[in-house]
């Protein structure tokens, strides 16, 4: 990691997308990550306007309802400089990977949304990539474990990053999901249009988060969170499944208050 | 073979609840999944090799009439004939009356995914010919009289009791449930007689090399070599984009396939056929046929955002790596090709209209694209049918959307496009979601997360969004 860190110029200033589910849906995961952020001594701005990258109508087909969000995304963001990060790796996925789907004939807007996409980072890619991934390493208890969210996997490549900044937390014991990179059958609409096939996979990836016997389950993308969250609540178990900016934001609250702020 | 796509969502839901099924397929991750991460993790070059491999197919589709026409004459000036047929019917036609004009008694196939299109085996039966399968899995789905189950392994679906029951008229449910060997053996003792007497054979094609004129099998049970051997006639079927320039490109293919099928780093046999026996050769077949079919594949070559489809080798590599095709089976999807692949082939070859399900039933993580030989981008595709049958987007695509589907995604649109009536609409929501509502999860959620809350408890819309507790929490953000 230092040796990245010498070469790679740190910013200090983002600007914050939240992503309409955590906006609404699960705002203590953007406070958690404005937390993450202002430790390293990155100031966060936020856009009042901000709504939605337009993924859920993206992934359902609906381009034409998708394109006016999406473009309205584009033009609220690429006012701002610097760049961009999101605590979430579907919606990093769809700026960055799928926008040149969407606006395919128009490539003036093609050309700008690449141009927004390439300063848009997802938390944890944001996190390591700059700052490294023992950069957080505070303090906190419990067992853990961490289940890889496809999109940040596959399209984004964050990979084993998430699980070293677990494992530099003290105190944390982690210990690696079987199957951790299988999908937990969220899918965004999918997992309402289809809920048995959904569940089945999903069931899948609860027995072996039972099996795993952490208290507590690490993801990166609220949608999958809450996919496996609502799942555990049904079987009737007490596991709880957290955002990483959750967990990050936490260690750092319990990190002894003599040690010096990085 | 006549699609069923229309019927995904009952058949799934019957595998679904099938838990002897469910156990059984299991080993397409347990095997055939873990074996090409570990064949490919020991293959140095292994991001290369799928690097070339794209590139071969792709030069190969955007240049398809000409390889095609080398194949062609290659294939003739080694004695062969070549039939082009539009379509599985003429297809299906044409070897009939070959084997009528031959005077044929008893055909051997070889496993093939394009004589499932065909509807090949029954016809023959139909027709009178003694038809038998002689792929091990394919002869059990011959004898359950079901449809292959995966592009490589038919009977994955079988447990070893099922296939008992099927090979052996005297085993009765209790009995002890013989191993793989001694089910092997008992086919191959049903089995050897039939090529003995085979008069014809016909086999898929793995590939098809333009250069000479050879294709190219693999298998691991030997019945193709037989087939390409004994029988007097031997009838090679293919969908016209299996094809490769050179015996070069062959063998960087033959590397990535059989790694990404099974996990072998090659397959037990790899069988080159040059066409019929040579005057101063002392086996092989006296005639060498090679059926080219189209089926629909044209309408995938002239479509720039799908034809990236026809670069499949086949390998069911992305069907192992499907957390849906895991749970719904190959059944599911109605037609002769099932998994993401399947997804995306199936409704172009057979109709949107009908397979309009299959693209939809996905979670896009991204694991077909991840594992593919030739990095098939298959999200992308999945997600452009979604986009036809969502709004009939182009002049050939029906709209399947239901008009209350379209209203859903207008409405989220003008939700979308305004911050304040995305903050009203949240806030209704969750004041109308509350008193459903325990702990701030809802057990029982109206339509459209009603879907959702069927398994799985959903969250109530937070009190206060993110901008507003941010404002809250300190003045200077903007």
């Amino acid at each position: 990691m230092l040796e990245n860190t010498t070469v790679i110029q740190r910013p200090d200033r983002v600007t914050l997308f939240a992503s309409c589910m955590v906006d609404q849906l699960a705002p203590n995961v953007g406070e958690n990550t404005v937390e993450v952020l202002e430790y390293l001594g990155v100031s966060v701005d936020f856009l009042n306007d901000q709504t939605c990258c337009g993924q859920p109508a993206f992934n359902s087909g609906f381009r034409s309802e998708a394109h006016p969000v999406a473009e309205r995304f584009i033009d609220l963001f690429e006012k701002v400089k610097g760049p961009i990060v999101v605590p979430s790796g579907s919606c990093a996925a769809m700026v960055r990977n799928y926008y040149g789907d969407l606006f395919r004939n128009d490539k003036e807007l093609a050309g700008r949304a690449k141009r927004v996409g390439d300063r848009l980072f997802e938390l944890t890619e944001f996190l390591s990539h700059f700052f490294g991934t023992d950069a957080i390493a505070g303090k906190s208890d419990g067992y853990a474990t961490y289940h890889k969210c496809c999109h940040l996997l596959r399209e984004i490549g964050v990979d084993e990053q998430p699980i070293e900044m677990l494992v530099n937390i003290e105190g944390l014991e982690f210990s690696p999901l079987e199957r951790a990179d299988v999908c937990c059958g969220f899918g965004g609409a999918f997992s309402v249009k289809m809920p048995d096939i959904s569940s089945a996979i999903l069931d899948e990836k609860l027995d072996f988060i039972e099996a795993n016997g952490s208290s507590t389950v690490v993801a990166a993308d609220t949608g999958c969170v809450y996919q496996m969250q609502g799942g555990l609540r049904r079987r009737g178990s007490d596991v709880q499944v957290v955002h990483i900016a959750q967990v990050l934001a936490e260690s750092i609250r319990n990190r002894s208050t003599s040690e010096p702020k990085r | 073979m006549k699609p069923l796509t229309v019927n995904f969502r009952s058949k799934a839901a019957l595998t679904l609840a099938d838990a002897q099924i469910q156990q059984s397929i299991e080993h397409v991750y347990t095997g055939f999944f873990k074996g090409r991460l570990t064949a490919a993790g020991e293959t140095p070059d292994w991001e290369n090799l799928r690097t070339k491999g794209k590139a071969i197919k792709d030069h190969t589709i955007a240049n398809l009439d000409y390889y095609l026409g080398l194949l062609t004459d290659n294939v003739e000036k080694n004695g062969g004939s070549v039939f082009f047929a539009d379509d599985a019917e003429e297809a299906r036609q044409h070897i009939l009356d070959l084997a009528h004009k031959l005077k044929i008694k008893t055909v051997i196939k070889s496993k093939s995914m394009v004589s499932e299109e065909m509807g090949l085996a029954e016809a023959m039966t139909d027709e009178g010919f003694e038809t038998v399968e002689t792929d091990l899995g394919e002869y059990i789905i011959q004898l359950a009289n079901e449809t292959p189950y995966h592009l490589i392994a038919p009977a994955v679906h079988k447990s070893r009791a099922d296939v008992a029951r099927l090979l052996d008229d005297d085993y009765k449910d209790g009995d002890r449930v013989p191993d793989a060997t001694e089910l092997t053996m008992m086919a191959r003792e049903k089995l050897r007689g039939v090529f003995e007497r085979a008069d014809m054979s016909v086999t898929g094609v793995n590939f098809a090399v333009a250069e000479s004129g050879s294709i190219a099998l693999v298998t691991n049970e030997g019945n193709g070599r037989m087939s390409t051997t004994v029988p007097r006639v031997h009838v090679a079927v293919m969908g016209m984009e299996k094809i490769v320039p050179s015996i070069q490109d062959l063998s960087t293919m033959l590397r990535i396939l059989i790694r990404s099928a099974t996990g072998q780093r090659i397959s037990t046999y790899v069988t080159m056929v040059n066409g019929k026996r040579k005057p101063d050769e002392e086996e092989g077949p006296e005639e060498f046929h090679l059926v080219i079919m189209n089926n629909g594949r044209q309408k995938l070559l002239e479509d720039p955002q799908l034809r990236e489809s026809l670069n499949c080798i086949r390998c069911g590599a992305c069907l192992n790596a499907c957390p849906v095709y895991r749970k719904v089976g190959g059944h599911a999807y109605g037609w002769v090709y099932p998994g993401p692949i399947g997804a995306i082939v199936t409704p172009v070859l057979t109709g949107l209209k009908d397979a309009d399900n299959l693209p939809s039933a996905s979670s896009l993580c991204g694991a077909c694209h991840d594992a593919c030989p030739v990095k098939i981008n298959i999200p992308r595709m999945l997600l452009e049918l979604r986009y036809r049958t969502a709004e009939g987007s182009t002049d050939k695509v029906e709209r399947t959307s239901s008009a209350k589907e379209r209203g859903i995604w207008k409405a989220w649109r003008m939700g979308m496009m305004g911050r304040k009536r995305f903050d009203i609409g949240s806030r209704i929501a969750s004041i109308a979601l509350k008193p459903l509502s325990r702990n701030g999860w809802l057990k029982k959620a109206p339509p459209p997360l009603s879907g959702w809350t069927s398994t799985r408890d959903f969250p109530v819309i937070a009190a206060s969004s993110l901008k507003s507790r941010l404002k809250k929490r300190s003045g200077d953000l903007k």
